[in-house]
């Protein structure tokens, strides 16, 4: 992991309406690092995300992704950052009229110009590498079960092999096997992509498992940043309420349990 | 690539991404063994490596293999290597996308399952609105049960914001009939009888004909759209598992709402048609509006005036539950949704036209 900042938000403020949700918040995300995103519900932690992506529009602030700043882009800019990350959002958000197959091949289509034959070659790997059988190919995301969707969503956000994937709460909604499946397996594409995550999460496990770093969102900033062991020695009483509850106590135990023969 | 007498050795240099795969596919497309027993990679000189370039190579060096060739891979850095593993682990070709087939035969495959489908919907069609039925007559013995409120909102969406554009629809016809109608009575010295062609017509079939189809296209589509994705969404099971009736809380205020709001939309219609009949009466045959208006109750008897408020509330029925019944039989998709809209509003009309047909046997049958 270097420290190259591949993206830097400043002084960021977001607010709908009278409500502010963002205000003066800044985070730095490295090239090669996994940072896990936590914060309590309504902190505004996939209006972050979102901003970040540039589908929601901030109040003020700056935002440098790979160098550019939003905003300063041209579209044409625009467009070649966008072939640069992957996102997975919550449910996956698979085009349901599309197989797993084609949704995996939309973003080679629109962006590149491809043999078909390679095409389906490049989606089979992709099927592979998260994880999934080669018969989830040819179906329609509404014949998947919720993990299956997740990873044919993550197939598809690496689609175009990006530096960067967004990950919104990957976890969420799966059984616990399944979720530390999900957990392994981002973990495996981490290290053999050398991707760069950034990931949503409410999942301590996740946390544990395989974030290099924590941003936590309060009091509508980035109060810290640090790895879990920072974490844990932080005095401010949402953060040790986070880290030091039940769930926080069982998902430390779990992780420094010796590993199952 | 180079080659000596026993070995072959390639080696693979700058960006091997996926912005450049339709390139090094075409290159690579042209490897083979040349009959050397050894193939080396070399991987030294590469800059970058995805996947796609990855799996190019690994590829690559499968086809040497099977041609009969040892293949080794050198130089790859330890992120390289790992990546050339992950793909080598996932090379499982997806099955196949179930065959196409031959264009006539898919042909009579596709008439033989619209027929099939066809006498399926008519037969389930026929249960719902037994189905509906009875939810009426439930509701009917226990009135309190009935969503007013709901129901009100379904008049309001349904009938008052469809009148300004079947009142334009119905003046525009109104007047159109009137103006070739006359055109064609004048040969017969019996322009007058215009009149007689617009009152009646509008009355007994035009307007309500009119009201229906585009009733069915604003509101019948509008409940399939509006049940469909509650259905996608699993809204409807919510329903059921809090002991809601999806019938009686959905179905029943769309049919009421229709059922109350069709004669009027219809009674709407009538008055509009007439008036642009009249217009055109007015400026074409120099008719003064008062002698038009004798002239109209002159033409009608009291079953011209009536009959279209018979057929009016079975066709607002029959809208109505076709477009919540084809909203329930969304699933899946997001375009299950658009078909069953498209079906809600062919079907909709289809049966609008056909009990239309039925009505006017009929009520020549009895002579009114």
């Amino acid at each position: 992991m270097t420290h190259e900042a591949i993206i830097s938000v400043r002084d960021l403020r977001n607010q709908f309406g009278p409500q502010v949700v963002h205000d003066h918040l800044d985070l730095d995300i490295y090239r090669g690092e996994v940072l896990g995103i936590v914060g309590g519900s309504g902190t505004g932690k996939s209006v972050l995300l979102r901003t970040i992506l540039g589908i929601n529009r901030s109040a003020a602030g700056r935002i440098e992704i790979f160098g550019k700043v939003r905003g300063e882009m041209s579209r044409a800019e625009e467009q070649s950052i966008e072939q640069r990350w992957g996102v997975l959002f919550q449910d996956g958000a698979l085009f349901s009229s599309l197989t797993v197959a084609q949704n995996i091949q939309v973003a080679l289509k629109e962006h590149l110009r491809m043999p078909q034959k390679l095409m389906d070659e490049i989606a089979a790997v992709k099927i592979g590498l998260v994880g999934l059988p080669p018969e989830a190919g040819p179906k329609f995301p509404s014949e998947l079960s919720g993990g299956m969707r997740k990873r044919a969503g993550l197939a598809r956000a690496l689609a175009l092999d990006p530096e960067i994937v967004f990950l919104d709460e990957p976890t969420a909604g799966l059984d616990p096997i399944g979720a530390s499946a999900f957990d392994e397996l981002i973990k495996n594409l981490q290290a053999t992509l050398g991707l760069t995550v950034f990931m949503v999460t409410h999942d301590l496990d996740s946390l544990y498992a395989i974030c290099d770093r924590i941003a936590v969102l309060a009091e509508k900033k980035v109060l810290v940043t640090g790895t879990i062991q920072e974490m844990m020695a932080q005095e401010h009483p949402w953060i040790r309420e986070y880290f030091h509850g039940p769930r926080g106590r069982a998902a430390m135990a779990a992780k420094s349990a010796p590993p199952r023969p | 690539m180079s080659e000596d007498a026993s070995s072959l050795m390639l080696r693979p240099q700058g960006d091997w991404v996926v912005r450049h795969a339709e390139t090094i596919d075409k290159v690579l497309a042209a490897v083979h063994t040349y009959d050397r027993r050894l193939a080396t990679f070399d991987l030294s000189h590469l800059s970058r490596l995805d996947t796609a370039g990855a799996w190019l190579i690994y590829r690559t060096g499968r086809g040497l293999e099977r041609a009969g060739a040892k293949v080794t891979y050198a130089g790859a850095t330890a992120a390289q290597s790992t990546l050339l593993n992950a793909v080598a682990n996932s090379d499982r070709p997806l099955p196949p996308t179930p065959h196409v087939g031959n264009i006539f035969t898919n042909l009579v495959v596709r008439m033989g399952h619209a027929l099939s489908d066809g006498g399926r919907t008519g037969r389930e069609l026929v249960a719902f609105f037994g189905l509906v039925l009875e939810t009426l007559a439930k509701t009917v013995a226990n009135p309190f049960r009935m969503r007013a409120t709901s129901t009100v909102y379904h008049m309001e969406q349904t009938g008052l914001n469809a009148v300004p554009i079947v009142s334009l629809i119905s003046f525009l016809i109104g007047a159109v009939l009137a103006y070739q109608g006359s055109e064609q009575l004048r040969r017969f010295g019996g322009e007058i009888f215009t009149v007689n062609l617009v009152a009646v017509s509008f009355l007994r079939e035009v307007g309500i004909l009119l009201t229906a189809i585009i009733v069915a296209g604003r509101s019948g589509s509008a409940f399939t759209a509006q049940i469909g994705s509650m259905k996608l969404r699993e809204e409807i099971d919510a329903m059921r598992t809090l002991g809601l009736d999806p019938m009686e809380v959905l179905v029943l205020p769309r049919v009421i709402a229709l059922l109350i709001m069709m004669p009027i939309l219809g009674f709407v219609s009538a008055m509009m048609g007439l008036l642009g009949g009249g217009l055109v009466v007015w400026i074409e045959l120099g008719m003064s509006p008062a002698m038009y208006i004798e002239r109209v109750k002159d033409a009608l008897d009291v079953w011209d005036a009536s009959v279209a408020f018979i057929k009016a509330p079975v066709f607002g029925l029959l809208i109505a539950m076709i477009g919540c019944f084809e909203g329930l039989k969304v699933e899946g998709s997001a375009e299950s949704v658009g078909q069953r809209t498209t079906a809600s509003v062919v079907e909709g009309i289809f049966t609008v036209i056909v009990v239309d047909a039925f009505f006017s046997i009929m009520f020549v049958k009895l002579g009114i």
